[in-house]
């Protein structure tokens, strides 16, 4: 394997919650371009994570440094989305009134403010490249209706394309199969290949199978802090990992 | 919020402002037709109040504010227009002081407060009743957006803060006239108010301003700003995700909504002759938020028809059964919240068509 650039370094997180450690020093290294799986009982932090690598939650102690030298512990979340960093919730939240098309439209990647949302007009290389998500996403045929009308995993794929039509480096992906049908599931793991092929992905999920269907380095969380880190055989014959999450 | 239902609603208000005014013009007192001048000037306090209910549903229909001090923009608008129209007085105050308001002469005042100079200039007046509106919305809106302070907290204060106009301009050192406010106007520009050409006048000024502020607000919520604005109504924090600024879209169309209000309130006051402290009363702002509920809220359109529908009641009511109104007004918002959660608009308005969709689609290979 060549030698990569670190995309992604969690130094030393602590986050707090009325006294409760949520993380506990979490230390987390990630590769330009690579796709990690983070697992862990729930409770583990995995959410919590998140929540402080896209600004919405600040640690108490430890740094979060994006690329080169940006610490993002110091910005909030519209300017860590700008630098790249794009995020899908546990609960698919997409934006219910509006169209599947109009939902990509706000998360092309643009000018974000008022002074330019005020006057813009759907530009050629616009429609172009949101024909391109609704291909990858699967949702042509359904370009034109609610987001709100969708089904779960159809919402679940749009806001994939949401993150998708952000160009972020990097994509933050919260148990996105939970609530899928095997089908879907099995979908989701290739879409995600796909998009791995261009960008670095961190994925959270419960479902073991299809973290194994992902093939990919395998982070364990449990009680705020990495417990165990490997290929998913690696971690799955740890003793410790199958104490407190496997052998449940 | 269709196209169509917009043009209607344009040409209702236009050329309905039209006949009236011809028709109060141009026959006789003793034809049937004759619209008498009440009619003229009540008609455009309807529209007046149609300007403030547009402005309230920009905010709360699109991006979820839901204010409950706009009728201060417009009391503010009023004022502005209210103090322009004093100094137009001129030595035709009881007092018959060229520079001094009769109230201000009343308590002994011997020369003019600074901020009441400039008013006399009616381009000065104009720029007051913009800017003073805006700029309360943008001061008040920079401080709860940035610290997101939103839903039932920002309501609250809101609340407060016309509250607190309420009383500050209640008091006579405040030099707004307190208690009585400003009235007794004579002339507008320099044409006498008490004539009906001026009505009528005034009548189609408000209606091509309530048109122009439909067709401005429609431009807002049908832009892709419009989009972002209605999914920060729905989910705030995922446009931060997505990179956007909520409060930079919520302080854009809160000063917008403020300066429209206010707008309103300067057509307001020449038609109804005064502006008293009352405009700043609690009430009056939910009254606003009720006719933008009963004629349909995040449509434009119905808060036109639920101001001009709520109003006629109102006047119908006050005349023949006073006591009765607040009940009825309260009912009015009740039904409406119960049984009818898309107005009147939502009545005539068929439902997205919306298939129950609860299989996967067939993979695209
Ligand atoms: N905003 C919060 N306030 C208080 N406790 C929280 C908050 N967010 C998360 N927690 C707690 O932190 C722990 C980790 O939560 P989370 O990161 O959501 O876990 P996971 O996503 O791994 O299931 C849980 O015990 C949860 O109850
Ligand atoms: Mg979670």
């Amino acid at each position: 394997m060549t030698t990569r650039d670190t995309l992604l370094y969690l130094d030393g997180v602590t986050v707090t919650f009325d006294g409760f450690r949520a993380l506990n020093a979490l230390s987390l290294v990630l590769e330009q371009g690579e796709m990690r799986a983070v697992i862990g009982p729930n409770g583990a932090g995995k959410t919590t994570m998140m929540d402080v690598i896209t600004g919405r939650t600040r640690p108490d102690t430890g740094r979060v440094v994006f690329g080169r030298d940006t610490d993002l512990t110091r910005l909030d979340e519209p300017a860590i989305a700008a630098l790249g960093i794009g995020r899908k919730f546990q609960k698919p939240t997409v934006f219910e009134p509006h169209t599947v098309w109009d939902n990509l439209l706000l998360a092309l990647a643009g000018d974000r403010r008022p002074r330019f949302t005020l006057w813009a007009r759907q530009s050629a290389e616009e429609r172009t490249r949101i024909e391109a998500i609704l291909a990858t996403i699967r949702l042509a045929d359904h370009a034109r209706r609610r987001a709100g009308d969708l089904s779960h995993g159809q919402k679940q794929w749009l806001e994939i394309g949401m993150l998708l039509a952000q160009e972020p480096q990097l994509l933050l992906v919260d148990e996105p199969v939970a609530g899928m049908t095997d089908a879907e599931t099995e979908q989701t793991a290739e879409l995600l290949r796909e998009i791995n092929r261009s960008r670095s992905v961190v994925v959270v999920e419960h479902d073991m199978a299809f973290v194994r269907a992902l093939g990919v380095r395998v982070t364990v969380l449990h009680e705020g802090a990495v417990l165990s880190e490997g290929s998913i055989d690696h971690v799955s014959a740890d003793p410790r990992v199958v104490e407190v999450y496997l052998g449940r | 919020m269709s196209g169509r239902a917009t043009m209607v609603c344009l040409v209702l208000v236009l050329g309905g402002a039209a006949v009236m005014a011809a028709l109060n013009l141009a026959t006789p007192a003793a034809s049937a037709l004759h619209v008498p001048a009440y009619a003229v000037s009540l008609a455009g306090k309807y529209l007046c109040y149609a300007m403030l209910a547009v402005a309230v549903d920009l905010v709360w229909g699109f991006a979820g504010i839901l204010s409950l001090g706009h009728a201060a923009f417009f009391a503010l608008g009023g004022y502005a227009m209210g103090m322009y129209l004093m100094r137009q007085i001129g030595t035709r105050g009881v007092y018959g002081n060229a520079v001094l308001p009769d109230f201000m002469v009343f308590l002994n005042w011997k020369s003019l407060p600074w901020y009441w100079y400039g008013f006399d200039h009616p381009a000065f007046a104009v720029a007051m009743v913009l800017l003073v509106p805006g700029v309360l919305a943008l001061v008040f809106g920079w401080l709860a957006f940035r610290s997101r302070v939103g839903g039932v907290y920002l309501s609250i204060i809101t609340q407060a803060l016309t509250y607190a106009l309420l009383l500050a301009f209640f008091r006579n050192d405040m030099g707004f006239g307190g208690n009585n406010g400003l009235t007794d106007f004579k002339d507008m520009f320099s044409i006498p108010l008490h004539l009906d050409s001026t009505r009528d006048g005034l009548l189609l000024a408000t209606a091509v301003l309530l048109a122009a502020e439909l067709l401005v607000a429609r431009h807002v919520v049908t832009s892709r700003f419009g989009k972002v604005l209605i999914a920060v109504r729905d989910s705030e924090s995922r446009t931060r995700f997505l990179g956007y600024r909520p409060e930079s879209y919520k302080l854009f169309v809160f000063v917008l909504s403020a300066v429209m209000a206010g707008v309103g309130g300067a057509l307001y006051v020449p038609q109804v002759g005064i502006i008293n402290p009352g405009e700043f009363a609690p009430a009056n702002s939910i009254e606003a938020v009720i006719w933008v509920a009963v004629g349909g809220r995040g449509t434009l359109v119905g808060a036109v028809l639920g101001a001009v529908l709520v109003n006629l009641g109102k006047t119908f009511f006050t005349a023949t059964l006073p006591d009765l109104w607040l009940f009825a007004l309260g009912a009015l918002f009740i039904l409406v919240t119960l049984l009818l959660p898309g107005g009147l608009l939502g009545l005539g308005r068929r439902r997205p068509r919306a298939a129950p969709v609860t299989q996967a689609p067939e993979p695209a290979e």
